[in-house]
């Protein structure tokens, strides 16, 4: 089969379970162009350099497409916001600088070292409940039961949104994750469908952001919603809907499937989920290869806004660029036996939270909530085994991790008395 | 070579030098291992010291510097080197000591230049900053809560030093020669920047004067600054931050190439001796040592960078080692990080004949920097945004043409101005 469909069938929901031989095949071109006018980038040192590229824009998401009056400042009026949102506040992860950069640090100031490191005591708190709950169970589904009411719960806490709203939201983030699929955009059924959720999501934020504004708590969403940054003032109300959408959808699916893919991974490598429960201390080690080994994002979009000649390929201007970060991540130039899972691998330099500009803003979050997951489960629960493997997949390839995993145990010990 | 036989040596428990010894075993290395240090110090890191360190946040003992593989060496710490005798192969050291070696790293790296006049250098108060116990010194100065701090020399130290005791609340003075901070290696346009936004910190700054003399308060502390234009600034606090000089001296009788601008070497790294010719059993690495760069032709270059320090100390470890690598070719990179602002740099500026904001505004204080000289781009200089640097980088080493062109993300059209850098005629930086 020829080159040029390979990024298709990575795509297809066959290679879900195991598509890292395909990546394989595209980095023997490490920039290649594929038959719909896509480029992908599928070595380490080629997604490197065009994450560093100022030629490479992350702004391509397309412009609302509602039909026009003919009058600008009806269109204007009448628009909702999910348009004002996507024609000129998008979320930062689609801008470039300079709005992306006031826009990032308006969020990083408010991700402090206080926020975060209270939080990360909440995980294992939260975690160590969650598995309380069970009981005696004998069979779990790690990502309905753990991987999926975690993170929605920590990044609810940090927005600040009332607990009594998180079953809600949690739907929300569900959907609006499809959005990152690169097929999303040709799907009308799931486009309505995302358009309906963003507006829901977006009223209910409104409705929220006033409210801080006239009530701040310690709280993240409050603290965008007062303050500004380094003099500027402090976003617009359009901005900071999108922002806080932004958080909600980045900091979920993606934590989500970081720990069901660790939990999958572990049940393959016994010795390892061994040394984990005896060495909870080796937790660092083990995210920081999950990461790198399967990461929750597999690839990201971008296009080119002039033509750049990368390996020896020049990308036109205006094209569509894939940077399949999974794939530099098994890139055998960069790592030795790229294809065993070794938390001891030193110079660990994965591309599981992508790079440069838009290099994950939760990683500190993402790194300690697994980390508190993948250890309560390796102490929790006793002689844990896979239900069926491969687990059955989600339908995205961008965003990839399993639909669920379930688990046959002999029952969930009682907390280990170093945990929380 | 058969490793039990082979002695190697490392003059300099410095980045430089562990880097370099933990490269010798990583690339095969067995045999014995001895390293020299000046310092009664495990190797440390240097970039705090200007920063974290003086305003308390981290402890000067804080920075000792992980040992990435276990080295298995015979270390010598508090005992520098004194000598170099390449006939019988020995490094002599102070305690009297002659180690022989069959393979010698150089790394002594550089240490403060002294204020000229050694009696004014020698009042209390009066500091420099290269060494970790210095930076000590001048922390338990500036936690004393001095009245009136004055820093002389508006190079990346002094501003930092400026940044760091402005955190501290400090009454600071910042006294510079040239025409604008940082004028040497930015260029008066970006030195503006800089100044404009120490400025903002609420330092004064001093440009365009000489420092004529420190004076003492009659109990042999410093008290005053007299500027050359007859200004006298009250000081309880000097620091001298007037550059590097090349730890060299105890290379004297060697018969190697040397003076206090580093240790003349080849381009694999071995070092020269007074004819030229290279001394294979003898690298250097870091800042003492002077280079061809196959990307700056025509001069030998010293580079005081952290980056540069753990490039070239590998490199040398693998030429010792019998590997011998590639010309050293890495592009030169530094960062420096004062009053909330990162400035990162990548190339060298030296020689620039022009230069272009390609990105951003100097207004905004947020923007990149292309330095080109003869048509091609040579240095890319980026304030608060060096996320992009590594694209110019790729730029530099291939030599790509200057001015670059236009367009990309947050890029408007540009001119290309003069880099404007102070007369006399820019001299080798490194």
């Amino acid at each position: 089969m020829s080159d040029h469909t390979l990024f298709a069938q990575i795509k297809d929901e066959a290679a879900r379970p195991d598509p890292y031989p395909l990546f394989a095949r595209l980095r023997e071109c490490p920039v290649s162009r594929q038959e719909d006018g896509t480029y992908v980038a599928a070595s380490h040192a080629a997604i490197a350099s065009l994450l560093h590229d100022p030629r490479v824009s992350s702004e391509t998401l397309p412009p609302a497409d509602r039909p026009k009056t003919g009058n600008p400042l009806k269109d204007w009026l009448v628009k909702p916001v999910r348009d004002h949102i996507t024609d000129t506040h998008r979320p930062f992860i689609f801008r470039d600088p300079p709005d992306h950069d006031d826009l990032r640090a308006a969020v990083m100031q408010q991700f402090t070292p206080q926020r975060v490191q209270a939080l990360r005591a909440r995980s294992h708190i939260l975690v160590d409940e969650i598995l309380d709950k069970l009981g005696d169970a004998t069979a779990i589904d790690i990502v309905d039961d753990l991987a999926y009411p975690l993170p929605v719960t920590v990044i609810c806490e940090l927005l600040g949104i009332p607990p009594a709203d998180e079953a809600q939201f949690h739907g929300w983030a569900t959907q609006l994750a499809t959005a990152l699929e690169p097929d999303t955009l040709q799907d009308d059924d799931l486009r309505a469908e995302n358009s309906r959720t963003f507006d829901a999501i977006s009223e209910y934020m409104q409705g929220l952001i006033a409210q801080k504004r006239k009530d701040p708590q310690d709280d993240m969403l409050s603290g965008l919603a007062t303050e500004g940054v380094d003099g500027r003032g402090r976003m617009s109300d359009f901005d900071l809907i999108a922002t806080a959408i932004l958080m909600l959808v980045a900091g979920h699916e993606t934590t989500v499937n970081l720990i069901t893919n660790g939990m999958l991974t572990l049940l393959r490598h016994p010795d390892e989920l061994r040394r984990l429960r005896e060495d909870p201390a080796r937790a660092p080690r083990v995210v920081e290869e999950l990461l790198r080994y399967e990461p929750p994002v597999q690839f990201r979009t971008r296009k080119t806004l002039c033509p750049i000649t990368q390996n020896g390929v020049t990308i036109p201007e205006g094209a569509p660029l894939v940077l399949l970060l999974a794939s530099g991540n098994r890139d055998p130039a960069i790592y030795a036996e790229p294809d065993r899972f070794d938390p001891d691998r030193a110079d660990n330099r994965h591309l599981g939270f992508g790079g440069s500009l838009h290099y994950c803003v939760g990683a500190p979050l993402a790194r300690f909530e697994v980390e508190a997951a993948l250890v309560a489960l390796a102490q929790r629960l006793k002689n844990p085994r896979l239900s069926i493997d491969p687990p059955p997949y989600r339908p995205g390839s961008a965003l990839r991790g399993p639909k669920h995993l379930r688990l046959v145990i002999d029952g969930i010990a009682p907390r280990a008395p170093s945990a929380g | 070579m058969s490793d039990a036989e082979t002695r190697v040596v490392v003059v300099g428990a410095s980045l430089a030098g562990l880097r370099g010894a933990e490269s010798l075993r990583q690339a095969g290395f067995r045999g014995p291992l001895t390293i020299i240090g000046a310092e009664p110090h495990r190797p440390y890191d240097r970039p705090p010291l200007s920063k974290a360190v003086l305003t308390g946040e981290v402890a000067a003992d804080a920075t000792t510097l992980p040992n990435r593989v276990d080295l298995e060496a015979d270390w010598r710490f508090g005992d520098p080197a004194t000598g170099l005798d390449r006939t019988r192969r020995t490094v002599s050291l102070a305690s009297g000591e002659a180690l022989p070696y069959d393979r010698l790293l150089i790394a002594t790296g550089a240490s403060a230049r002294a204020w000229p006049n050694p009696a004014e250098a020698g009042l209390a108060g009066v500091h420099t900053l290269r060494g970790r116990d210095e930076a000590e010194a001048l922390r338990r100065d500036l936690a004393a809560g001095p009245a009136h701090v004055v820093i002389i020399g508006g190079g990346f130290i002094g501003c930092e030093v400026a940044a760091s005791a402005r955190a501290l609340d400090l009454s600071v003075t910042l006294v510079e020669t040239g025409p604008t901070l940082l004028a040497k290696v930015l260029g008066q346009h970006l030195g503006s920047v800089v100044e404009a936004l120490h400025a903002s910190l609420g330092t004064t700054i001093r440009s365009g004067v000489k420092v004529a003399a420190l004076e003492d308060d009659g109990a042999g502390r410093v008290a005053r600054v007299r500027l050359a234009d007859g200004t006298v600034l009250p000081a309880d606090v000097v620091v001298v931050a007037l550059g590097a000089v090349r730890n060299t001296g105890w290379l004297a009788g060697s018969g190697l190439a040397f003076d206090e601008g580093g240790i003349d070497c080849d381009a694999q790294g071995y070092v020269l001796d007074e004819s030229e010719r290279p001394d294979t059993r003898i690298a250097a690495a870091g800042d003492v040592a002077r280079f061809p760069h196959p990307l700056y032709p025509g001069h030998r270059i010293a580079l005081e960078h952290w980056g540069h320090a753990v490039a070239q100390g590998q490199h040398a470890g693998r030429l010792l080692a019998g590997r011998a690598p590639e010309p050293y070719r890495a592009v030169p990179a530094f960062w420096s990080s004062q009053g909330g602002i990162t400035i990162k740099s990548v190339g060298l500026t030296t020689g620039a004949d022009g230069f272009v904001v390609a990105r951003g505004s100097l207004k905004a204080g947020r923007f990149v920097a292309v330095y080109g000289q003869a048509g091609r781009c040579i240095a890319a200089v980026a304030f608060d945004c060096g996320r992009w640097l590594p694209t110019y980088a790729e730029h530099i080493a291939a030599g790509a043409p200057f001015p670059p062109e236009t367009g990309g993300v947050d890029a408007g059209p540009f001119t290309v101005l003069p880099p404007a850098f102070p007369d006399p005629a820019h001299k080798d930086e490194a």
